[in-house]
């Protein structure tokens, strides 16, 4: 582990550089120069260039190595895998990599040998390069911030630039981490646009990938389906029976607390309801698939349905209970910013206090309330662990809550679980579902707030 | 004198009429409020439900069968090299020593028959603990002691009744002599239920009787402890710069934007994002607490930032004109005063979201951390798994052991979620102060 040594290292010499720059100056303050600054500045400033520009050096080092050795490698690979390309080349690139870390595997071939060893030559090379560059790196750098120190340098502006620009670097990473599940969805995607066209894909209403030779050649034709609309429509149910699961005992909770419940009350309740939200969706899923999905094909069978043992009812039903706190917290506040002159209008007019909430506090507050139902259905849409564990995995094309059906969610999960072959269709085709996946969420949550925006009543 | 218009209702009639839709309304009133009294109930019976059901398997989760046999510790057969190294007590004989002591209370008799069905009765996990018990108590080599084993699963879903006694012997999963052989044990009390040692310093296993979650958990506070050392101060970061630093233009409006946005991208996305670039882009391994810990911070950072946010902006702006006042710097105002009384907010915010990056399971199953590990993990590049990830595994297993196992990690798991979401309320109780 010569990263987390050196990183060590790096910082040690950070707070060298603190404690002696800082110590210089209060000493020769204790001589009477007048410093622009407090020592402590003049410390962080030493301390800052000696350790962080080297520790950045450190990690794009550490990053970018292992990038070029696997480039390199690739000099050492018989011709019939560079050849043959693709998946070919990363199980040979998986072979290298074990023997390098001294995983063997019966006897290796000569080049998986002498490729090994190459790798070995170079991460030591290197790791040698590596400390030597970013010691000295860390040592000049502090050494000049050192030597910069002088009753004239401005070092608490310097600092607190410094400190500045490291606040604006990390709001950018929201910016960044967007761009990356963009990039990361986006190129894959298009990828798989070239194998299945994107009509096929949207319109399809056959859904049933397989690893077949042929699509991987652009025909599209095997066994090999890529029709999303069974998913969509089996996310569509899921979703639909959670939230006539959560919406009206969640709507009607927010009501009861906000209006009925005394301070009290509401103070016990609402955190108990906010634990449903709190619990681990794998939990919710295992008592799906072990309680629920046997108790309603029990209640089904008993009254001579025919229900799938992995029916859409049961997640439906565990996912929409999993909701009911998204749709009562944010129902609950929106429903308190409603004025109480308004109730007190509608009072001393003589309504009953259900008829106030009926007719003035649920109108004025509706726009919230939808934006909390959209906000729900959006975390239904996006809800993984419930469906995997309790949804099953057959693309039936079918409205009916008792018959199996799967979710765009578990099929990224199956397919994406365990070794892919980034090459084929099959793997390509869970970064186009996540595409379609995000594009809904996130049209969810921008219709949800233009509907806030557009019809929020500003009242005062 | 005013004429008072009589046309209409007299006011014996109008509060006649009144009287009779009020009896109505009230009526509605009442059943309004029933309404939303029944669905808090309602709401309440789900929690209530899903948590008795929990414990009511979890709790036996914890305890397992155990059987004690007398172990003749010979020193000559388990210990061949006389050393006590690792590569002399494995190459000793410990298996065959236990199935001796298993047939010795059985009173002996037996051909190899019953040979086998004691071997298949015995954890296959009973020779390392022997070898382990002489490991630590190598003084006692050379006596006769009493050691708990295991139970097999099917023996122990047997003793808990799952498996019937009176179901066709073709149709269950032991055989009658398996069944003889238990009822002998009880009868001499060599059967005991036990708290399981298995369950919290196991490892994962496909046997459910050795099965523990010690591995991952140990995985779940690697992968935490680089989650919180990379979401919370580029959280606070973001922040601050955001409600004390940033402009109001474009870009801040941008970066807002996407915290919002981020805020609502589903889990299983970031874990696509993590494989796309983490594992295929920078090569990184696969598996590892270092990729799950840094998939799992962008995935909280959202909840970080917002609750940050909100702390920064209760501290009243008079403490700041105060400090600046008095010729602090805008840095100084921010590090020496906001931060700091801003602090309980931001870390309750954190805990929060931390709790939120302990419970989640899809985006660590697309960057591999389902695979079926063994080892504790000992660092941050060691593969490992997740206690979320391995409750998932166990839930996929066949055996009925494993789902007192299951739901025993589930308690566990809850248990750590419970205290850090009371940790989260008792330090907003205690810290928070109001201006």
């Amino acid at each position: 582990m010569a990263f987390s040594y050196l990183l060590f290292i790096v910082l040690g010499i950070g707070l060298l550089f603190y404690v002696a720059a800082s110590r210089r100056v209060s000493r020769a303050r204790m001589y009477g120069s007048r410093f622009h600054s407090l020592p402590g500045y003049y410390g962080l400033w030493a301390g800052i260039l000696a350790a962080v520009p080297s520790t950045l050096l450190l990690v794009v080092w550490s990053l970018i190595d292992i990038q070029l050795f696997q480039h390199w490698v690739r000099d050492f690979y018989p011709a019939e895998i560079l050849l043959a390309g693709g998946s070919q080349e990363i199980v040979a690139l998986a072979k290298v990599e074990n023997l390098v870390s001294g995983i063997r595997f019966g006897e290796p071939e000569p080049w998986l040998v002498q490729a090994s060893e190459a790798w070995l030559g170079w991460a030591e090379t290197s790791t040698l390069a590596k400390t030597v560059v970013v010691l000295g790196v860390s040592f000049c750098l502090g050494f000049l911030g050192f030597r910069k120190i002088d009753p004239e340098f401005r070092a608490r502006n310097a600092v607190e630039r410094i400190f500045s620009w490291a606040l604006i670097s990390a709001s950018t990473i929201a910016i960044l981490t967007t761009i990356g599940i963009v990039l990361s969805v986006l190129f894959e995607t298009i990828r798989f646009f070239q194998l299945v066209p994107p009509t096929e894909f949207i319109f399809g209403t056959e859904w049933n990938p397989q690893f077949e030779g042929a699509e991987r050649a652009g025909s599209g034709g095997g066994d090999a389906k890529y029709g999303m609309l069974p998913m969509f429509a089996g996310t569509f149910l899921i979703s639909a029976i959670a939230i006539i699961v959560a919406v009206p005992v969640g709507l009607a909770s927010a009501i009861y607390l906000a209006e009925y419940a005394t301070r009290k009350v509401r103070s016990t309740i609402k955190p108990l309801l906010e634990i449903l939200a709190g619990v681990p969706t794998v939990v919710y899923g295992f008592f799906a698939a072990l309680t629920v999905a046997p108790a309603i094909k029990g209640i089904g069978e008993s009254l001579g349905l025919s229900v799938a043992s992995e029916s859409a009812l049961a997640a439906g039903l565990v996912m929409g209970v999993m909701i009911i706190p998204f749709v009562s917290s944010l129902s609950d506040d929106v429903i308190n910013a409603v004025p109480q002159s308004l109730r007190d209008a509608a009072l001393g007019l003589g309504s009953t206090k259900s008829e106030t909430t009926r007719q003035v506090v649920l109108p004025a507050a509706l726009p919230g309330i939808v934006a909390a139902i959209i906000l729900a259905v959006s975390r239904a849409v996006g809800e993984t662990m419930i469906v995997v564990m309790a949804a099953g995995l057959a693309a039936n094309l079918s409205f009916n809550p008792l018959d199996a059906v799967t979710t765009v969610t578990s099929q990224i999960v199956t397919i994406l679980v365990g070794d892919q072959e980034f090459e084929s269709a099959k793997t390509l085709s869970a970064f186009a579902l996540s595409t379609m996946l995000i594009i809904l969420t996130l049209g969810l949550n921008f219709f949800a707030l233009q509907i806030v925006k557009k019809y929020r009543e500003q009242y005062d | 004198m005013t004429d008072i218009v009589t046309k209409g209702l007299s006011p014996q009639e109008a509060s006649a009429r009144v009287q009779a839709s009020l009896k109505q309304r009230r009526q509605k009133e009442r059943r309004f409020r029933r309404l939303g009294l029944a669905a808090v109930l309602l709401a309440l019976t789900f929690l209530a439900v899903l948590f008795t059901g929990i414990l009511s398997k979890g709790l036996p989760g914890m305890f397992q069968y155990y059987v004690k046999l007398d172990v003749e510790l010979d020193r000559a057969r388990l210990d061949p090299l006389g050393d006590l190294s690792d590569a002399s007590l494995y190459s000793g004989d410990a298996e065959a020593m236990i199935l001796e002591s298993a047939l010795l209370t059985v009173d002996g008799e037996g051909g190899r028959k019953v040979k086998k069905t004691l071997r298949k009765m015995v954890s296959s996990g009973s020779a390392i603990r022997l070898i382990d018990f002489v490991k630590s108590h190598p003084e006692l080599l050379g006596t006769r002691q009493q050691i708990k084993f295991a139970v097999d699963d099917d023996i122990d879903s047997f003793l808990r009744g799952f498996i019937q006694r009176d179901t066709p012997a073709k149709d269950r999963r032991i055989d009658d002599l398996t069944i003889e052989i238990v009822d002998k044990w009880e009868s001499k009390g060599l059967i005991s239920y036990e708290l399981s040692d298995y369950l919290f310093f196991g490892s994962a296993s496909r046997d459910a009787e050795m099965a523990g979650i010690k591995g991952a958990l140990i995985g779940s506070l690697l992968t935490l402890a680089i989650c919180i050392s990379i979401a919370f101060p580029l959280g606070v970061a973001a922040a601050v710069y955001l409600e004390e630093l940033a402009p109001k233009n474009r870009w801040t409006e941008l970066i807002e934007i996407n915290i919002n946005n981020l805020a609502a991208v589903p889990s299983v996305v970031f874990g696509i994002m993590g494989l796309a670039i983490f594992i295929v882009t920078f090569g990184m391994p696969r598996s590892v607490p270092l990729v799950g810990g840094v998939v799992l911070a962008l995935m909280t950072l959202p909840t970080i930032i917002i609750s940050s946010r909100a702390a920064i902006r209760a501290v009243p702006p008079s403490i700041r004109d105060a400090a600046l006042g008095i010729g602090a710097s805008k840095m100084q105002v921010i590090f020496h005063h906001v931060i700091p009384l801003a602090m309980p907010g931001m870390l309750t915010g954190t805990i929060i979201g931390m709790a939120q990056a302990l419970g989640e399971t899809a985006p660590l199953l697309m960057i591999g951390m389902v695979a079926f590990i063994v080892d504790i993990p000992g660092g941050f590049t060691d593969p490992a798994t997740v206690l979320p990830v391995q409750i998932f595994m166990w839930a996929d297993f066949a055996e009925r052991m494993f789902i007192q196992k299951t739901s025993a990690a589930i308690l566990v798991l809850l248990a750590f979620l419970v205290t850090m979401n009371a940790a989260a309320i008792a330090l907003r109780k205690k810290l928070e102060r109001r201006w």
